[in-house]
């Protein structure tokens, strides 16, 4: 199941583990990241709490925590080539795992329509 | 600051619009922040061919002698500036500054002899005051103008010499620095072998009825792309060249701005014309004693960007804080990080290390020699 949050990120949810990453319209507003922070394994965040942050050229951003849970594991593979969020937001440039306090909190986000809608 | 209808537009607006620019509220114009290809590729392509940045919301300013006579308005100016005017040749373009009487720095500007008037570039942010101050000190002697009539655009990059003789063949004898006027595609254009990037590169005054034009044309060159302002910050960062209102404002000197370079031995102590500006007492004690800080570059030793505002700490533990950084980003050409800001002249040593905040934590940054990449000025 894909959902979307209006702070621009994706989430791939597979029983209670969501992969959490930034979505490619969310990736083009940014441009060509050069530096990501990701938070490490077995952290706690509540939803909205700053959990990575991303920089381009010109700026830093914060990425926050789409629903509240523990982070299971970060993806390493950005944080050597932040370039592969830009090239492959929705794929090999995902952020984290995170296993989620509430599983049945997803139904509150919106799906891949509702996002549509939002950036449309 | 979201309502662009608020904003003045550059005679280059509708062509910025049309190559797809993200536009952004700076200094009070609406402006291209970057272009599709993004700041990254923007930079680069900048430092290995041929940048086009339209640079129109900045002031240009015509200074003329009621006397007629250009060595009145150059006494003239130099009331205002520490900087050697009358020494400056016909055809030369110097870089100068305006102080206040505390020693600060009122604005940084381009002054070039026009053989008949002096011909200033000043910060679109600052341009109306510049023109006040100006108009107050100098109204009596001189005439001023601002030519809001003229566009200003830039190229830049190693390439931008060849593009631009192929307009004007001459143009591969001016040396960087010089000012001449010539036409580009029958257009008459002031142009200067100067720029903002560390690279050679030409900057072009248009009348603002060719201006899009002119730079349509010369964007057909296939070397060069337009670049916005994004890129135009990273490449004067790495250029360990002062943004006013980051790294220089009325409360940094020219001596702390590490500028002693653009004052020139007339106006120092012993010169033939010591003195004689806002706060000459300040900078020239300064001079002689030494400013009790210094601008300098900052390299971070890690991939984490150092942006401006970020305190400088001695210590990796963040108990006692020296100086703070005034710019910071990613230097594309660098490869890393690059920043530059304040420190205590005690710690402005090449190699000195101190801690930077971000986000809570203390990365260490090294005190390092700018530029961050070699220039190529043709001199």
């Amino acid at each position: 199941m894909l959902k979307f949050t209006d702070e621009h990120e994706w989430l791939k949810i597979e029983g209670d583990v969501a992969t959490v990453g930034i979505t490619a319209h969310a990736a083009e507003q940014l441009g060509d990241l050069v530096f990501v922070e990701l938070p490490e394994g077995g952290s706690a965040f509540a939803k909205g709490d700053t959990a990575a942050t991303v920089e381009s050229v010109k700026a830093a951003s914060d990425v926050y925590c789409p629903l509240d849970g523990e982070i299971v594991e970060s993806n390493q593979a950005i944080v050597d080539d932040p370039s592969l969020v830009n090239s492959d937001p929705q794929g090999a440039g995902w952020f984290f795992k995170l296993k989620l306090a509430d599983p049945s909190a997803v139904n509150a986000l919106l799906d891949e329509a509702a996002y549509k809608e939002l950036i449309a | 600051m979201d309502d662009h209808s608020l904003l003045k537009q550059t005679p280059l607006h509708a062509l910025h619009l049309s190559l797809g620019a993200r536009m952004v509220p700076f200094a009070g114009y609406d402006m291209p922040v970057q272009y599709p290809a993004g700041v990254l590729k923007e930079h680069l392509h900048t430092r290995v061919a041929a940048g086009l940045f339209d640079v129109s919301h900045m002031g240009q300013i015509r200074l003329t002698a009621k006397s007629g006579k250009l060595e009145d308005a150059a006494l003239a100016l130099e009331k205002l500036v520490p900087v050697d005017i009358l020494g400056l040749g016909e055809g030369r373009q110097r870089y100068a500054l305006f102080t206040n009487a505390e020693g600060g720095i009122l604005d940084d500007l381009m002054v070039a002899n026009r053989g008949d008037h002096l011909f200033l570039v000043v910060n679109a942010a600052c341009k109306d005051a510049d023109f006040a101050h100006l108009k107050a000190h100098l109204g009596d002697s001189c005439d001023l103008e601002m030519l809001d009539d003229r566009a200003l655009i830039a190229l830049q990059g190693p390439h931008a010499v060849t593009v631009l003789a192929e307009l004007w063949a001459d143009i591969a004898q001016m040396r960087f620095m010089d000012v001449a006027e010539a036409e580009l595609h029958d257009v008459p254009c002031i142009i200067s072998r100067s720029g903002y990037t560390g690279e050679d590169g030409f900057e072009i005054s248009i009348p603002s009825s060719s201006a899009e034009d002119v730079a349509r044309r010369i964007l057909e060159h296939p070397d060069v792309l337009p670049i916005g302002l994004g890129a135009r910050d990273s490449l004067r960062l790495e250029a360990g060249l002062c943004l006013y209102g980051n790294d220089i404002d009325t409360g940094t000197t020219p001596v702390e701005a590490a500028l002693e370079w653009a004052i020139q031995k007339a106006r120092r102590v012993g010169g033939s014309r010591e003195g004689g500006f806002p706060g000459a007492d300040v900078i020239l004690g300064q001079f002689a004693n030494g400013a009790s800080r210094r601008r300098v570059g900052l390299k971070p030793e890690g991939k984490a960007p150092v942006r401006g505002g970020a305190v400088l700490f001695a210590d990796a533990e963040g108990q006692k804080e020296v100086g703070s950084v005034t710019s910071g980003g990613f230097g594309p050409n660098a490869e890393s990080p690059v920043a530059m800001g304040y420190v205590p002249t005690d710690l402005a040593s090449p190699g000195t290390i101190l801690f930077a905040e971000v986000r809570g934590k203390y990365l260490p940054v090294t005190v390092s020699a700018l530029p961050f990449v070699t220039p190529s000025y043709k001199r």
